[in-house]
């Protein structure tokens, strides 16, 4: 595009790229490449063995606040560990797809089964999944649970600043939950639900549009903050979702301080160079 | 690919089909967010495939808070008994790698399900216009033969301007021609496929560039009315097409007051 000072710039859309034609010009070592990397990006769930899954509650998080929230208010010692996923992306630090099992603290999809209630499946992720890898993940972890008698709770962290609303929002209402239901969820959601033109998008998205195509009772929690980390007041507004959780198995309604901190890194504004 | 909201299957069979192509401006999508919200249309079933960015919202033509709650996927096939018409909102970008599969999962859909027509809504990158598409009308039309055997000399008569072909080497005479559809995603594979397989589809596109595109897609909406008549026109006025309320805040959240 020609500008009035006759510089010639670069048009970006926001729908398409350029060149799309070019992918039908591919001959077989292009093939044979574009294959290779669909392998390597992969989405394997590996289930640790001797575990026989029989589902019917499944709850996942994602991100961190919504991971430790799980951790502080439910998950203890009554939990096992039973599988994690394992898949590869541009944002993995390892150059492969790694198989074994992730270390504490490392970015990750992780699979805990309650020891009193074996019919619970809860999911804590942590690690990036690729726009291309979500289905893939979804379908696989669906594949292995049964699709009549389940009932799916998702929890998600999302950024304040991508919730739309005519007015400003000040900072006192921040942070707040939203929900959204699929069809078969029939009762009701413990918060608002999240209005137009709102969306959601990454995992929460891919599980619930799963589960309205499939007829799965779902509904997603969807916390909105200004806070990057772990925070325990984003934790804090959680709590809702905890009346619906208290009823599978024994919740810690008021973990102390402590635990909470432990959980909740402190995250330091950095040094000044000039102090 | 397709899965129906009922146990049953919808039959397609002697319907209009209409479809967006994701594409410069998102026309084709506003187009089409147009037509199912001033129609009511109901939903039938989702496209439910790997292809397309997951993404999911409530539903994004709700009129009152009883249908305010309902979740709305990437792809959706809406339709209409009344009108025998059925319309794809597809609400999210196709993941590149799989532009190919996308197109072939669509176009053997379209012919499985038996479309007596099919009508893509589509756009082009305004500023790649050579001198002639400068001047007049930037509405175009391209229709494949079995569209033309349907429609005859139909849209010629409408004065409709088809879309101008290029040289395959621009300089040498005699050059091969080929279609071109910058900005146009998936619309240029679409149309050389449903060739190839004897699908009548015919592509309707605007030339734009980024932007508020809402008058564009009223524009290419207003245009493939005069042809499919979806809404009544009395008096040669234009048709009054139904704002969805999923468009509100399209630039952004309310501004703080204290900025001023």
């Amino acid at each position: 595009m020609a500008t009035f000072f006759g510089e010639v710039l670069s048009v970006y859309s926001r729908a398409v790229e350029e060149d799309e034609d070019e992918l039908d010009d591919e001959n077989e070592e292009d093939e044979q490449i574009h294959r290779e990397i669909e392998e390597k990006r992969e989405v394997h769930i590996e289930w640790y063995p001797e575990v026989r899954l029989q589902c019917s509650e499944l709850i996942i998080a994602v991100g961190p606040n919504a991971t430790v929230f799980l951790s502080a208010y439910v998950l203890a010692e009554s939990w096992d560990a039973v599988g994690h996923v394992s898949l590869w992306n541009e944002k993995s630090r390892c150059t492969s797809r790694q198989t074994s099992a992730p270390l504490p603290g490392e970015p990750a999809c992780r699979f805990y089964r309650h020891r009193d209630n074996p019919s619970v499946l809860m999911c804590q992720s942590t690690c990036y999944i690729a726009e291309d890898q979500l289905f893939q993940w979804t379908d696989k972890l669906f594949g292995y649970l049964p699709n009549r008698g389940l009932n799916v709770m998702v929890l998600s962290d999302s950024p304040v600043a991508e919730y739309k609303t005519p007015g400003y929002l000040y900072g006192s209402a921040v942070p707040f939950l939203r929900s959204l239901k699929s069809s078969a969820f029939k009762n009701e959601a413990l918060c608002p639900a999240l209005e137009q033109p709102n969306i959601i998008t990454g995992l929460p998205a891919a599980v619930l549009s799963h589960c309205q195509v499939h007829q799965i009772p779902a509904v997603l929690y969807q916390c909105y903050t200004d806070v990057i980390g772990p925070d325990t007041v984003t934790m804090e507004t959680y709590r809702p979702a905890i009346t619906s959780l208290s009823k599978l198995f024994k919740l810690e309604l008021c973990p102390s301080t402590d635990v909470l901190r432990k959980f909740a890194k402190v995250s330091e504004a950095q040094s000044n160079l000039y102090t | 690919m397709f899965v129906s909201v009922e146990c049953s299957p919808p039959s397609f069979k002697d319907f209009t089909f209409i479809m967006p192509a994701v594409s410069v401006g998102n026309v084709g999508q506003l187009a089409v967010d147009l037509v199912v919200s001033t129609l009511n249309m109901c939903r039938v079933g989702y496209l439910h495939t790997d292809c397309l960015i997951p993404m999911a919202g409530n539903n994004p033509y709700t009129t009152t808070a009883e249908n305010d709650n309902g979740l709305n996927t990437s792809a959706e096939v809406f339709s209409s008994m009344d009108l025998k018409l059925a319309v794809l909102q597809i609400r999210s970008p196709i993941i590149q790698t799989k532009s190919k599969k996308f197109r072939q999962l669509l176009v053997s859909w379209i012919k499985t399900s038996g479309f007596s027509k099919t009508v893509v809504l589509s756009s082009s990158h305004a500023y790649q216009r050579d001198d002639q598409q400068l001047l007049g009308t930037s509405l175009r039309y391209m229709q494949t033969p079995s569209m033309q055997k349907e429609t005859g000399d139909c849209l010629k008569e409408m004065n409709w301007k088809e879309m101008e072909t290029i040289s395959a080497f621009p300089g040498v005479s005699d050059s091969v021609q080929r279609v071109y559809m910058p900005g146009g995603g998936i619309t240029k594979g679409l149309f050389t496929a449903s060739c190839a397989m004897d699908i009548p589809l015919a592509v309707v596109l605007i030339f734009c560039s980024e932007g508020d595109n809402i008058p564009d897609a009223i524009c290419l909406l207003n245009h493939m009315n005069t042809w499919l008549h979806l809404v009544d026109t009395p008096n040669q006025t234009q048709p009054k097409w139904r704002i969805p309320a999923s468009w509100r805040l399209l630039f952004g959240s309310g501004l703080p007051p204290a900025l001023f």
